[in-house]
């Protein structure tokens, strides 16, 4: 597995994307930092540009990078290795390489700006771990999706739209649940279902890390108590751990049973 | 024809004499008291005995514990290398004037006890006027100068420095009740329930001074009509200012900062009528100013910066100006919900205005509206905040933004700046 780990991380980090994508985070971050100057503001500004672009390129990417690599994976077939090494292999070789470009894209401006120096250290670990945990989640759900449509076209849909679904439309429905329950005490169902979504679990552990909390007033006393808390922290690191292994373990069920 | 002349005669005389009597009182006798624990007088109660009207008695550095000091004739008490009087939580008043024109300086004056029953002050002013109190450090007594009925007094340059934990237990640092012309410069205040209180307070004046750490309300004004608060600090209090139920309040080049927390305000407004609230500086607050209920209120020349919310209307407010003023980094510029709208928010500078100016007059040529859907929505569902910064949320302000369906339609900047406002 190893093996194919190492080809497929090498074969991705020479490609031109891997460099377009980590030199997009150097820019962003170094410009922002230059720019602004106040790294709890580009920690705020980062967020968003993460929470929505680090699954959207790890969907695509995850898509692309099956279907391209189809070819070789036939050729790895006829082999004596273990399919789930195959798969696997591939798999974490794709979102490593990509967790590298984002690490090193936001890591390199904020250390030549002190990172190590600020108060902000935390805030930024945080941002750095829910990016990695956001990649390793969608390229995992993206492989997934790859391997159970043959047809590329769908593929990329089903992708396209589950991203959406997680980043936009989750939101929507979960605000109009929100309004439509209103007169009832939501604040735990709020809570299980914020915890639901990766990308909204990710924006509400930086949101409260950054203090804004007290805006939300009453809800965000409930949210604090929980996220604030050791317990709340374990938990949700759980559930993105879980977010991970779920597709990861389906891609071994799926690629285990799959006729080629 | 004699007698008016007489009667004028006899009439300058006795003035002639009222005024030497005067002069002698104020200028001749006007004798000195030194104590020092050193020396002849030790304390002040003994010297108290000894002065007449218009003395000064000059207090020597050590520790002066002599239970409530009343203060009874007009005098002057200068403490010399900071004196201490201490009251040892006896649980009564440490120094009280009772007498017009009295003046108090250098002091530390220290624990004056807890009480749930009696309002315990340091300095306490009582139905008189002409104090002036300087240069005092007051530590530990739970309210610090504590005025009734006092009028025409200087409290200038004083520390009060409180301990509390909670409301019920704790006093306001300088608390006035009643009172007129007051002159309130340079002093610091921190840990008390409220910095400074106003009650009935009429034409006075707050110059300069610090308001940090208090529990409740930095300064507080109930129904005090006429004052004025310029170059003041408040930062990290419960709330920097509330302004309740009163009148021509005006208030310049104040900072209001750090005021956070879920029930936190820079400045509360509550049923105020023509006031000016100009050059200020809103920084870091969860809500900038929350206005409920303000008539005829000039919002000038302000700048809001990094608040959750800059200036939040609840409840009719009519007739407001507000021009003029930096919004910058907040995440919500302005909720103003009323259907009914006379406000201006005409030439603001807003750090989310996304508009252009093709004819370089440094106005932007599309209006703003500062109120956005999300704002609605918080303020119905107050569970929805947890969606903020959400994508979803970045859309539908989007949409309402290009054709408003929930936000009042004629609240906008018709003349937005390109430029942040510099006064």
């Amino acid at each position: 597995m190893l093996k194919i780990l190492k080809y497929s991380f090498f074969d991705l980090i020479r490609s031109k994307w891997s460099y377009v994508y980590f030199f997009f985070y150097l820019v962003i971050s170094s410009s922002l930092l230059y720019l602004s100057g106040d790294i709890s503001k580009v920690i705020i500004s980062l967020m968003n540009i993460i929470l929505i672009l680090v699954p959207l390129i790890a969907s695509i990417f995850g898509v692309m990078y099956y279907y391209n690599s189809r070819e070789f994976t036939e050729l790895l077939l006829a082999q004596p290795i273990k399919r789930t090494n195959i798969f696997l292999g591939q798999y974490i070789g794709l979102a490593v390489s990509l967790s590298s470009s984002l690490l090193f894209g936001l890591g390199i401006p904020f250390l030549l700006f002190g990172i190590f120096r600020s108060a902000e250290i935390w805030n930024f670990i945080i941002l750095i771990v829910t990016g990695v945990f956001l990649t390793f989640i969608f390229s995992a759900i993206s492989f997934l999706v790859a391997l159970k449509n043959e047809n590329r076209l769908k593929g990329f849909g089903i992708v396209i739209f589950l991203w959406m679904f997680m980043a936009i439309i989750y939101d929507g429905l979960f605000l109009l649940s929100l309004i439509v329950f209103k007169e009832y005490p939501i604040e735990t169902i709020s809570l299980t279902l914020s915890m639901l979504n990766p990308i909204d679990l990710s924006r509400i552990l930086i949101l409260l890390k950054l203090d804004i909390s007290a805006l939300m007033g009453y809800t965000g006393a409930v949210f604090r108590k929980f996220f604030g808390t050791d317990t709340g922290l374990l938990l949700s690191t759980l559930i993105l751990i879980m977010w991970t292994v779920l597709p990861v373990w389906a891609i071994v069920r799926v690629s285990g049973r799959k006729n080629f | 024809m004699n007698r008016p002349n007489g009667y004028s005669g006899i009439w300058g005389l006795q003035m002639g004499l009222l005024f030497l009597m005067i002069f002698y009182s104020f200028f001749c006798a006007a004798g000195t008291v030194k104590v020092d624990q050193n020396g002849k007088v030790k304390t002040i109660q003994e010297a108290l005995g000894m002065t007449s009207p218009g003395d000064t008695v000059m207090v020597y550095g050590g520790n002066y514990s002599e239970g409530t000091i009343l203060i009874d004739q007009p005098l002057t008490l200068i403490g010399i290398n900071r004196p201490i009087i201490d009251g040892h939580d006896r649980d009564s008043d440490i120094i009280i004037i009772a007498s017009d024109s009295v003046t108090l300086e250098g002091f530390t004056i220290q624990n004056a006890g807890t009480s749930y029953i009696k309002d315990l002050a340091g300095i306490r002013v009582r139905r008189k006027n002409n104090f002036v109190i300087r240069n005092n450090h007051l530590i530990n007594t739970m309210f610090g100068i504590y005025l009734e009925k006092a009028t025409d007094g200087k409290i200038v340059d004083n520390q009060v420095i409180g301990q509390a934990i909670e409301e019920v237990s704790s006093g306001n640092g300088i608390h006035a009740w009643y009172c007129k012309n007051l002159f309130i410069s340079g002093n610091t205040v921190e840990s008390h329930r409220d910095g400074i209180y106003f009650e009935f307070v009429e034409s006075s004046q707050l110059v300069d001074n610090i308001s940090r750490n208090n529990l409740r309300y930095g300064l507080h004004f109930m129904f005090s009509n006429n004052d004025e608060y310029t170059n003041n600090l408040f930062e990290s209090n419960g709330a920097g200012v509330a302004v309740m139920f009163s009148k021509n309040i005006n208030m310049y080049h104040n900072t209001f900062t750090n005021n956070w927390g879920s029930a936190s305000y820079g400045l509360l407004l509550k049923e105020i009528y023509d006031a000016r609230i100009e050059e200020n500086i809103f920084d870091g607050n969860t809500m900038g100013i929350k206005v409920d209920g303000s008539t005829r209120v000039t919002y000038h020349n302000n700048s809001f910066e990094n608040n959750g919310w800059a200036i939040k209307f609840v409840g009719g407010s009519y007739d407001n100006k507000i021009n003029n003023n930096n919004f910058i980094s907040n995440s919500f510029d302005l909720v103003l919900e009323s259907a009914r709208n006379n406000n201006t928010i005409d030439g603001n500078y807003w750090s989310s205005y996304t508009g252009y100016d093709l004819d370089k007059n440094g106005i932007g040529d599309i209006p703003f509206r500062p109120v956005k859907l999300f704002s609605y929505i918080v303020s119905r569902t107050p569970e929805s905040m947890v969606l903020l910064r959400s994508l979803f949320i970045d859309i539908i302000d989007f949409s309402e933004k290009v054709r408003p369906m929930f936000t009042p339609e004629n609240v906008m900047d018709h003349a937005p700046l390109m430029n942040k406002v510099v006064y």
